[in-house]
């Protein structure tokens, strides 16, 4: 067993662990935060994804299935459960996701909204290509991630600095061309 | 039947309330329940594609710290069996499917022992401390080797590989000609495989089940907790009414949840014996190699036809990849393809075969279109080779043939009747939007310059058959079961109201489009509808989600319900107003007095006075709910003209795509959000299909691809930005006019992304690619028909 002592969301948690305990295993299976998912083994899906920051560290996203619990000591994890206000307000790229219906099943969404915060993080305001290319470590099955993109486009405006989001490609409500049967 | 669709919210692009505690991590994944005293479960797999198992002993693995039982197959003697509820034909063979090997193993990756230990860590560790021994069998895994004379057998006792043959003729069932005799001025005969994908749900299968007290409570990752309650009672002899199935949030399905499990089985057995909670989740390399695959088959395909492009007959032989075990409707899934393979033109002879095929790999069964995406696929890359031939535009060589719009309702030559549809006007959007003029015109430059980045334009005007299914025909296509499904509408006694779906959803929004229809049935606000689905004791009945049919038929047993609730409530308001029920109208969310709108009850002002009962006319009950259960009379047809404008590096093999125009006709649409969703994602899926998905095994029958390392999702990076729209042509065979649009993209999308990429290296004389397209296959292709040429 390790010692180890981890602040999550907020909280600082003091444990014993196996000191084979992956991070995102220490955190669903000892702290219960089970917002935080597993999606697959080898680091490809990026569903465990949350921010780490190192003792005198700057948070970042990290892949929680590829970290060990151990690592984690006297760090600072925040996971999806920790990125709204306390009063239940949304952070903007949660807010951002639910807008732009950047979510189907759910389940890659906890990771993809972590690591779309890193991104904006880094960088504030970009282009649809470096959406694309940085969220490419976070995989999804339902939206084609059209929608995810524009829902990084949207957080990245609605915090200032941003471009705008283009119009929704679909149609209006009522579509033009109405066959007759 | 009187449903109809109408009010403030149906067509509404409303958000989901689905969303708020998916975004914040409030949900309720099976992997995430622990219950008092649960144990883990950890399964050892076999390591060989066709074994005799020649020893096994798992009793050093019980001896292991924090293990409480461990047990090979034999010794899980309550185990059950597997059940395959579409045996296609009278012959069809149906090899015994144990959940847990016996002394033979017939696919890497079959269950052979299991351990249930006190931590997930200490089963998978005790895993190691099992003896067993395998003698390996010769094994077959290439389809045509598998049916030729000599070959090793997946099941001995079947004596052959040959699972079934199936066909259908037009002329036998007197929808056609025979192809024998259609007229044939030009042939066109290909070859196209159908690679074999993964359904790859990003929530990986995970199921617990509770024995507490004599009565099972299995909560499971699953599409089907109905199917699978009555399965696991058929197959166990455990009694129905003491087994609840829950299927709380699940993370996608796409036809891979559409599944009774050996993980499922397994784990109930497991329970059971230890009289404690067990849970299974399984690894993602378990899920890719013990979850079902997609598609794995072979298209032999011939067209006939005339000079002028009219097709005279279409033969389709299809020899289709079982794997080594019969799931829940493999032999099924290519025979959803049948009646598609004429897609949205008039033939007039048709003919097709489908063998199914033993090999010692994972079973096939659902993928996200099952059958239809084949279809479209090898219909729509041929009429493209049809217009090679014959030196036309692949899409006048389309317009002359398929159905006009004056010409519905259209009985095909697959027997089926096509109700509505509109291919010309979806066209003509499509093209309007792909800029299909100006882009032939870049195309004819590109080509005399000699461009090394050539464009090609690629083509799929799809159909497909949605709301599976009537249970009648399901009868005559030998299904084991109905294709109804059911709602109960229930109003509260404060007037919120309660909607209990049968059909249970892993993403598509049901909550929030069911609560639409609701909200505007009953004049309640959206917010005050809630939707309980996916527990076998809250909504008793259903038939589950699967086939696009959980608008196409749930919603309409769901308007049924609403309606029957809205009579009842009428009785009481015309009651309280002092009236008669003749003279109300329901008008704006209420019922209100002819000729005096002032009058008014609304549902909830009915709903507290049924709740208090104090004064109800005679012989109405005090309650306010209504079920009902709707079996649709025939299938819809969405149908839609996806364009694909791709770019092909011929230097590099590189394919990028320019534009992608979809143009869906779905008929009437609830949430036109979601819809475009549901197109986004299932034409990604059908992307990926063409560009970078394979299963393969190597020659042992290992899967090498067993990893999400090297199964090739697409990600962000690789996809382009995708332009909807819609035309609405409403189905006439049912008052909603919806269709469904769960594999609508998917099926599309296939053909238009590889036409467009052969279209691009057409002049080299390039014909075909074989899927995925990836860098290598289509630089090769582009650089061996240049040097031939």
């Amino acid at each position: 067993m390790a010692r180890v002592s981890v602040t999550v969301d907020g909280v600082r948690y003091v444990d014993d662990v196996p000191p084979r305990t992956l991070l995102v295993q220490y955190l669903r299976e000892q702290l219960g935060k089970v917002g935080t998912v597993v999606g697959c083994d080898t680091g490809n899906c990026g569903a465990c994804t949350v921010l780490f920051a190192a003792p005198d560290g700057a948070a970042q996203a990290v892949k929680s299935c590829s970290l060990l619990a151990v690592q984690a000591d006297g760090g600072e994890v925040t996971t999806v459960e920790g990125l709204a206000g306390s009063d239940g307000t949304l952070h903007p790229v949660q807010q951002a996701f639910h807008e732009q219906h950047a979510l189907q099943c759910g389940f890659c969404t906890p990771g993809m909204i972590m690591a779309a915060v890193d991104l904006l993080q880094e960088n504030p305001n970009p282009t649809e290509a470096e959406i694309r290319d940085g969220m490419s470590g976070n995989l999804c099955r339902c939206t084609g991630y059209q929608n995810i993109v524009r829902a990084v486009q949207a957080a990245s405006q609605a915090s200032g600095t941003g471009s705008a989001v283009p119009p929704q490609a679909g149609p209006a409500d009522t579509p033009s061309t109405a066959g007759v049967a | 039947m009187t449903a109809t669709l109408a009010g403030p919210e149906v067509g509404r692009r409303r958000l989901r309330k689905e969303d708020q505690r998916l975004v914040t991590g409030q949900t309720r994944w099976t992997d995430n329940l622990t219950l008092p005293g649960m144990l883990h479960l950890a399964i050892l797999r076999s390591p060989y594609a066709h074994a005799k198992i020649t020893r096994i002993d798992v009793s050093a693995a019980r001896q292991a710290p924090n293990v409480v039982a461990a047990f090979s197959g034999a010794e899980l003697d309550n185990q059950g069996v597997l059940a395959c509820a579409w045996p296609v034909t009278e012959d069809t063979v149906l090899p015994t499917y144990l959940p847990m090997a016996v002394d033979e193993v017939r696919h890497v990756g079959e269950p052979v022992a299991v351990v249930v230990a006190r931590d997930k860590g200490s089963a998978v560790d005790a895993l190691d401390a099992i003896d067993i021994e395998y003698e390996p069998l010769p094994v077959v895994l290439d389809l045509e080797a598998a049916l030729a004379p000599g070959s090793p057998l997946v099941h001995d006792s079947a004596g052959t590989n040959k699972a079934y043959h199936w066909v259908f003729d037009s002329a036998d069932a007197g929808t056609g000609a025979s192809v024998a005799s259609a007229e044939a001025e030009v042939t066109v005969a290909r070859r196209y495989v159908q690679q074999r994908l993964i359904p790859a749900f990003m929530e990986p299968r995970s199921v617990v089940v509770d024995p507490t007290g004599g009565e099972w409570t299995m909560y499971s990752a699953t599409q089907i907790p109905h199917i699978t309650r009555f399965l696991l009672a058929a197959t166990t002899g455990t009694p129905e009414h003491k087994i609840r199935v829950v299927a709380p949030d699940v993370g996608g399905g796409f036809g891979g949840k559409l599944q009774i499990t050996p993980e499922e089985w397994i784990t109930f057995a497991v329970s059971t014996k230890v009289g404690r909670p067990v849970k299974y989740t399984e690894t993602r390399s378990e899920s890719l190699v013990s979850g079902h695959h997609g598609r794995a088959m072979i298209q032999d395909i011939t067209l006939t036809a005339k000079r002028d492009g009219t097709v005279t007959g279409l033969h389709v032989k299809l020899t289709a990849n079982m794997g080594a075990y019969m799931g829940i409707i493999t032999p099924g899934t290519p025979l959803l393809g049948a009646f598609m393979y004429n897609a949205i033109y008039k033939f007039p002879a048709y003919r097709f075969e489908c063998t199914g095929v033993f090999t010692n790999t994972t079973k096939t069964d659902a993928y996200r279109g099952a059958g239809r995406p084949e279809a479209t696929y090898a219909i729509e890359r041929i009429m493209d080779e049809l217009a090679a031939e014959l030196g036309l535009d692949p899409l006048e060589v389309r317009r002359r043939n398929w159905i006009r719009h004056e010409e519905f309702p259209c009985t095909t030559v697959a027997g089926l009747v096509y109700d509505s549809g509109n291919y010309e006007a979806a066209t003509e959007k499509a093209t309007g939007l792909l800029g299909y003029e100006a882009l032939r015109s870049e195309q004819a430059a590109r080509r005399a310059s000699g461009d090394p980045v050539q464009l090609g334009i690629g083509i799929s005007t799809y159909t497909e058959m949605c709301g599976l299914a009537p249970s009648r025909t399901l009868g005559a296509l030998r299904y084991g079961a109905g294709g109804w499904e059911s709602v109960t509408v229930r109003v509260l006694p404060t007037g919120k109201v309660e909607v209990v779906s049968g059909s249970t959803p892993h993403g598509q929004g049901h909550d929030t489009a069911w609560s639409q229809i609701v909200a505007d049935q009953l004049g309640v606000p959206f917010d005050d509808v809630i939707v309980l689905h996916g527990d076998t004791r809250i909504a008793v009945k259903g038939m589950d989600t699967y086939g696009s049919r959980s608008l196409a038929i749930g919603g309409i047993a769901m308007v049924q319900a609403a309606e029957k609730v809205r009579e009842k409530a009428k009785k009481v308001a015309a009651h309280l107003l002092e009236v008669s029920p003749n003279d109300l109208e329901w008008s704006e969310g209420a019922f209100r007095v002819k000729g005096n709108r002032d009058q008014a009850k609304t549902i909830a002002e009915v709903a507290i006075a049924v709740f208090a009962a104090h004064d109800l006319p005679e012989g109405v009950e005090p309650s306010l709910d209504s079920e009902a259960t709707f079996d649709p009379s025939t299938f819809s047809f969405p149908h839609g003209t996806h364009l694909c404008a791709a770019e092909v590096d011929t230097e590099t093999g590189r394919v990028t795509i320019r534009k992608y125009v979809a143009v869906d006709d779905i008929g009437k649409v609830i949430n036109p959000l979601i819809v475009e969703g549901q197109v986004h994602g299932g034409v990604v899926q059908g992307m990926a299909q063409a560009l970078f998905e394979d299963a393969i095994y190597d020659e042992s029958g290992n899967l090498v691809t067993g990893s999400f390392a090297d199964y090739l999702l697409p990600s962000a990076a690789d996809l382009p930005e995708i332009v909807c729209d819609r035309t609405e042509t409403p189905a006439t065979t049912h008052p909603l006019g919806v269709k469904g649009v769960g594999e609508a993209g998917t099926i599309a999308s296939t053909p238009a992304v590889v036409n467009a990429v052969v279209d691009a290296l057409r002049p080299r004389g390039v014909h075909d690619i074989p899927m995925p397209l990836t860098p290598e296959r289509v630089w090769q292709a582009a650089s061996r028909q240049e040097g031939a040429a």
